[in-house]
């Protein structure tokens, strides 16, 4: 009878970047039956599949708090297949889903169905964000407590503020029945109108409509005296702007208990990308000027702003190729996020290793309560492999997301994911595709 | 000196480019007055209007000025969206360039529709208006109406009344005003007045009856109903006697001065009849030079050879 053995895999030579146990160090890792099973030096290991990673740092697995998977309703966008796909190719083995979908995740067959997918293709975790609202229509709460036991992670009506404040009040208090996070989307509507871009002397010179950073930050306002009143817990989404960063940071001192999030668009770029008219610079929240960019990052060196999620936002490609004016708010950010990471925070020396890799791991994990995969010992093995030197250059056919409607298409980029362990087994390979 | 393929905006020309432009218009006109006014310098060209708002004049000056250079014109104009139809601009595009058209006026009232329709064909672009982006044909007959007047635009002080937020007209012509050295100031109510706009290097009032009498050129923008529906001012009636160019306020104007709308006017909102129709009115020399203008630009950007 032939032994049935699991294969085991040696990392050798690999920078280890682990924010859990503050570790940043060469270290070689052997993983055996799912798990890390030793974390050291050297490690001589004969019968392991050896992985060659002078050049790489390796950390745990990345963890995106936001993203649209379009799953279901728009498979022409993207699928939880496709999804998955991109998002393990952009080094994530845990992302969570916005329930803006057709139909939306506002009740627990719509989640089943989430977790069944994301298992058949079985590539990374998918967590299910529910909506906050019946049909995202803003006005009757949805049944957290099924969703939540269906697997829900926290509630948002993303693509939309809760614009009613009695029926988010409402919401955050019944949350806390739960102790889940309320993820809110913040920009205010009447104040935004139909704004395209940010409202700054950029709009101004284009004569695009704009929509104002205080849209932004009234309902960051808002929110934050209602998470005081009620006692839950905010979350933040794609914080975008200085003044939303200066009251989360003044807030916090105050105790509320407030988290959030921003994304790369928001540190790498600046509203004068919009000059090229490219409707994929057009997200909501819209990039922002040159101050509020600067201060995204001051928020992310100083700990206000949490987490780095990407808000991967696929369409497709004859909406975005519609008038700058009609095509719709949104762009893809699995695969491009950790090298706009490297290229803005880690080259230019704003912030380090550790600091960042807490942000796309631990910290993400801690919101939405799930057990961050550090690399120690004994551990399941979630690993993300980082060529943090490697030049490549965006194209359509490289990226894995059904959808290809980035800013990034035909950029040169630095830093790259070679490859990524998901609970013990190779599941993406840069070299293998 | 070689032109860019489109015209999309007067932002990005330099000072020579928009003379090169304004000394040709200067030529054609001659040519308008000639008991002919025709010559064959695009013949054998085809010259598409592609309008997706509704303009009678601005289609019409640009079809004038590409017959009065013999090209082959086709004149498209639709109110509606191109979206509404299923079709994207991209696709209009693609199957006008199926078509072998040698250039495209668009119109549209997408900000960027131009550049856009511009960044995938091979044929030439002008912006005929994109939005409250740019109207670089109408910027660039307002220079050279003023160039006619006062001999030079440089050092020449032109004061913008109306709603700025929404006007493609100011826009171009604020950048092409600053490039050539005119001083140039807005004056409007607070709401119609885009953020950070001084950076444009324009000085702001919102008094009319104080700067008046300070300026050369006195220009008065169409005021939309539809901002009032958006709250941006209260009344009609209001802005009338707020901003209005009246006959007691026009007399208070610089002796030379001259008076400039980009039309179609509001007579008795922006501009009142009598002054519309009166001594310091150029409108209707805009209008003509707006003819020799676009040949000129037409002229250019289809690399039409002087005979």
């Amino acid at each position: 009878m032939r032994e049935v053995r699991l294969s085991s895999i040696l990392i050798k030579g690999a920078r280890v970047i682990d924010p859990e146990s503050k570790l940043d160090a060469p270290r070689d890792i052997l993983i055996k039956e799912r798990k890390i099973a030793r974390l050291e030096r050297s490690i001589r290991a004969d019968k392991a599949r050896i992985i060659h990673a002078r050049d790489f740092i390796v950390v745990p697995g990345l963890i995106d708090l936001h993203c649209h998977l379009r799953d279901p309703g728009r498979p022409d966008e993207e699928t939880i297949e496709t999804g998955s796909q991109s998002a393990i190719a952009g080094g994530f083995t845990s992302i969570c889903c916005m329930p803006n979908t057709d139909p939306p995740v506002d009740n627990e067959g719509i989640v089943n169905y989430i977790y069944k997918e994301a298992a058949r293709v079985g590539l990374c975790d998918v967590f299910p964000i529910g909506t906050i609202t019946r049909a995202r229509a803003g006005k009757e709460l949805t049944e957290f407590g099924e969703l939540l036991r269906a697997g829900a992670k926290g509630f948002s009506d993303d693509g939309d503020t809760v614009a009613d404040n009695n029926v988010f009040r409402h919401a955050l208090e019944y949350s806390r029945t739960f102790d889940v996070p309320i993820f809110e989307h913040p920009i205010d509507k009447s104040l935004a109108q139909d704004g395209l871009m940010n409202e700054g002397l950029v709009s101004t010179r284009l004569g695009v409509k704009g929509s104002p950073a205080i849209a932004e930050e009234m309902i960051v306002a808002r929110d934050l005296m209602l998470a005081e009143y009620t006692g839950a817990r905010l979350h933040l989404c794609h914080i975008s702007t200085r003044g939303a960063v200066e009251q989360i940071r003044r807030a916090r001192k105050k105790g509320v208990r407030v988290t959030c999030e921003t994304c790369p668009q928001y540190f790498y770029f600046n509203d004068e990308v919009l000059e090229s008219f490219d409707a994929n610079f057009k997200v909501n929240p819209p990039i922002r000027g040159e101050g509020d960019r600067q201060a995204i990052i001051e928020g992310l060196k100083d700990g206000t702003i949490d987490c780095i999620a990407t808000d991967h936002a696929p369409h497709c490609q004859a909406e975005k190729e519609l008038e700058f004016a009609n095509a719709p708010y949104g762009m893809i950010g699995f695969e491009t996020a950790i090298s706009l990471v490297i290229m803005e925070l880690i080259d230019k020396q704003k912030m380090s290793w550790l600091k960042v890799i807490e942000k796309m791991t631990v910290n993400p994990a801690r919101i939405i309560r799930e057990r961050a995969r550090s690399i120690s010992p004994g551990t399941v093995a979630c690993i993300t492999m980082i060529a943090p030197d490697m030049k490549w250059k965006v194209t359509a056919d490289t990226l894995k997301s059904r959808s290809k409607n980035t800013p990034l298409l035909g950029a040169e980029l630095t830093g790259q994911v070679a490859g990524v362990i998901q609970k013990g087994t190779l599941k993406y390979s840069l070299k293998e595709g | 000196m070689n032109p860019k393929k489109d015209l999309i905006g007067i932002e990005k020309l330099t000072a020579e480019e928009i003379y090169q432009y304004l000394d040709l218009a200067d030529n054609f006109l001659e040519v308008l007055a000639r008991p002919i006014p025709i010559v064959p310098s695009l013949r054998g060209k085809t010259i598409l209007t592609l309008f997706f708002e509704t303009s009678t004049r601005t289609q019409i000056s640009f079809s004038i000025a590409a017959k009065r250079l013999s090209a082959d014109v086709v004149n498209f104009s639709q109110a509606t969206s191109s979206v509404k139809k299923g079709e994207t601009l991209l696709d209009t595009a693609r199957n006008i360039e199926a078509m072998k058209v040698d250039g495209v006026v668009i119109r549209h009232s997408a900000p960027g529709a131009a550049a856009f329709l511009g960044q995938h064909l091979e044929a030439f672009v002008i912006n005929a208006g994109d939005g409250a982006h740019e109207h670089p044909t109408q910027a660039l007959l307002d220079l050279m109406t003023m160039r006619q007047h006062f001999g030079s635009v440089k050092n020449l002080s032109a004061l913008i009344i109306g709603d700025i937020t929404h006007s493609r007209v100011a826009r171009s012509n604020i950048f092409g005003l600053r490039t050539l050295g005119a001083r140039v100031a807005i004056c409007a109510p607070h709401t119609l007045i885009p953020v950070e706009i001084e950076k444009l290097g324009v000085e702001v009032f919102h008094n009319l009856d104080e700067i008046i009498h300070d300026f050369d050129v006195v220009m008065a923008l169409r005021i939309q109903l539809e901002r009032q529906q958006a709250g941006l001012f209260p009344s009609v009636r209001e802005y009338r006697t707020l901003y209005g160019l009246t006959r007691e306020r026009v007399g208070r104007m610089k002796p030379k001065s001259v008076i400039m709308h980009p039309g179609p006017t509001n007579r008795g909102v922006e501009i009142d009849p009598d002054v519309a129709d009166g001594e310091k009115s150029v409108i209707l020399e805009q209008v003509k030079n707006g003819v020799a203008l676009r040949m000129a630009v037409l002229f250019i950007h289809a690399g039409g050879k002087i005979e």
